[in-house]
């Protein structure tokens, strides 16, 4: 039996008195790579925040492998990628070295300080999302795409079994983003790491996903992709609360 | 200056004290610069400034107060103040900044009222506000020595985590670093160093040799670690210079301190601007 990672049960959150989100329950499982999409307000970044434990929901529970959130303590199974451009001062000191290896910083505990081994698993980490050549350069003289990499490979430095990404590719060019999501795809067939992805590249994302949740406040698909895909266009345009139309180019579909 | 050092035991006090408080001074400020909190400083030297107001003005009315160090007060304020901070941050959420003003306005309302119920300290509140070369005692300098050990300890061991939570605060929280704890950790350290460093760069003048030398090494330095060296540097250079000038001048410390960080930060600005 395929291990639960993330189980939601009929989650509920109000902020003041709008309600945020409403019944919404999902459940992602080891090996999975599920893509969030729906517009803009419909709390996408909510939903990942209360799996993060940065909010807590009005109602509902929320078990992270396998255990109630409460008492989740192994942060270090996550990997977090967050927005690009909440992530840092482009002007910060720091060397891209140095970023990855922060990703070990909880793993490590207290009153340690990172040791060789600790240098040669963030290196490691690099390689993996092909920014080895880049490790004593400074963070802020790296391309969007390129910056995006590296807190790809602080996230995955601690060995995560699952990658949480909210719009990661916000700002970065197109060729790049393309890039970007095969690379998301290697990490998730060549290593087994179930990824949930907050994003708006409806588009490019859905091809490579496994699995799809359609959210507008509340659930109004999860499924495989092959299902996904057989949702028509007034379908989705109910859902998605203004039409979109399906637009088929190179393989990839748009909605716009 | 050197034979006098080795004659007056006051120039070996502020010669020492100098050295290390350039040391320590730079090395926090580069952890509160880089979190964009550099007014913090500014509001605990304020609260100390209370502090010591406090203690000179009960010197004057309290034999046992009398014979207290002043910069325990001072100290004391301080750390009460970044405990304040914290707890104003947590109140304030959607306006964080909010914290930093309303604790210095306290502090100096609290000092301007000690100080006219004292009618004035004339010249020891100079030396505390702008520092002196002659007062640092050798008690003084015993405090500045023990809150160093303490800093470096704090920073040794938990540079780590303040790294993760300057560089990228909601990552770090998300990982499972306790912000709170350390956060608060990282506070109290802050009001100690600037307690102990208010003898000899002064109250008013102390936050700059927290942030001065740290503006000039990060328009240098390509890593983190490269900024904390390079923030020591120009911390110690203008301890250096900045003591030596007040020794000949005859001035307040605090002041050729501050000025050679700022001479310093220009000549980095322009050196970096012919190499671009």
């Amino acid at each position: 039996m395929t291990n639960s990672i993330i189980k939601l049960e009929n989650i509920h959150y109000k902020y003041h008195h709008s309600v945020a989100l409403s019944d919404v329950s999902l459940e992602v499982k080891q090996g999975e790579f599920w893509a969030l999409i729906g517009p803009n307000g419909s709390g996408k970044s909510t939903l990942l925040k209360i799996i993060l434990g940065l909010l807590k929901p009005t109602e509902g529970a929320i078990q992270l492998f396998g255990g109630p959130i409460d008492s989740f303590k192994e942060q270090q199974r996550i990997g977090y990628v967050s927005q690009k451009s909440n992530a840092f001062t482009t002007k910060f000191p720091a060397t891209v070295l140095e970023v990855v290896k922060s990703g070990l910083t909880s793993k490590k505990g207290l009153f340690t300080r990172f040791t060789k081994e600790d240098e040669q698993r963030a290196l490691d980490a690099l390689h993996v999302v092909k920014m080895s050549d880049y490790h004593g350069e400074s963070i802020g003289n790296l391309s969007g795409g390129q910056q995006q990499r590296v807190f790809i490979a602080r996230a995955l430095v601690g060995k995560p079994e699952l990658l949480i990404m909210d719009e990661p590719t916000v700002g970065i060019d197109r060729q790049n983003v393309e890039s970007f999501y095969s690379m998301l795809s290697e990490l998730n067939r060549d290593y087994g790491i179930a990824i949930l992805l907050v994003t708006h590249e409806i588009d490019l994302v859905t091809q490579l996903a496994t699995h799809v949740a359609c959210l507008n406040r509340t659930i109004h698909f999860h499924g495989v992709h092959a299902d996904y895909e057989k949702m028509s266009e007034a379908e989705l345009s109910g859902w998605y609360g203004h039409p979109i139309r399906r637009v088929h180019q190179k393989e990839t579909e748009l909605i716009k | 200056m050197i034979e006098a050092i080795f004659t007056y035991e006051f120039l070996q006090n502020a010669v020492w004290s100098g050295l290390i408080i350039g040391m320590i001074a730079p090395m926090l400020g580069l952890f509160i610069v880089v979190r964009r909190m550099a007014m913090i400083s500014d509001a605990l030297s304020h609260v100390a400034l209370a502090g010591i107001a406090g203690s000179l003005y009960l010197s004057q009315q309290v034999v046992l107060f009398a014979t207290l160090n002043p910069v325990y007060l001072g100290m004391g304020a301080a750390v009460i103040g970044s405990l304040l901070i914290e707890r104003l941050r947590r109140v304030y959420r959607s306006f964080e900044e909010l914290a930093i003003p309303i604790i210095l306005s306290a502090g100096i309302g609290f000092g301007a009222i000690f100080i006219s119920l004292a009618k004035g300290f004339g010249t020891d509140l100079v030396g505390y506000l702008f520092g002196s070369v002659s007062a640092v005692s050798r008690q003084d300098l015993y405090i500045v020595i023990l809150i160093a050990v303490i800093v470096i300890i704090f920073l040794y061991f938990l540079y780590k985590e303040l790294f993760s939570l300057a560089f990228d605060p909601e990552y770090a929280k998300v990982s499972g670093i306790n912000e709170r704890v350390i956060q608060a950790s990282f506070m109290v350290i802050t009001a100690l160093v600037i307690g102990a460093s208010m003898r000899i760069v002064g109250i008013l003048l102390v936050s700059s040799l927290m942030t001065l030398p740290v503006a000039a090494a990060i328009q240098v330095a390509k890593s983190y670690k490269g900024a904390l060296v390079y923030s020591v540097i120009f911390g110690e250079v203008a301890v250096i210079i900045g003591l030596i000038s007040a020794y000949y001048l005859d001035i307040a410390p605090g002041g050729t301190i501050v000025v050679t960080s700022v001479m310093i930060l220009l000549l980095v600005l322009f050196g970096k601007k012919i190499r671009a």
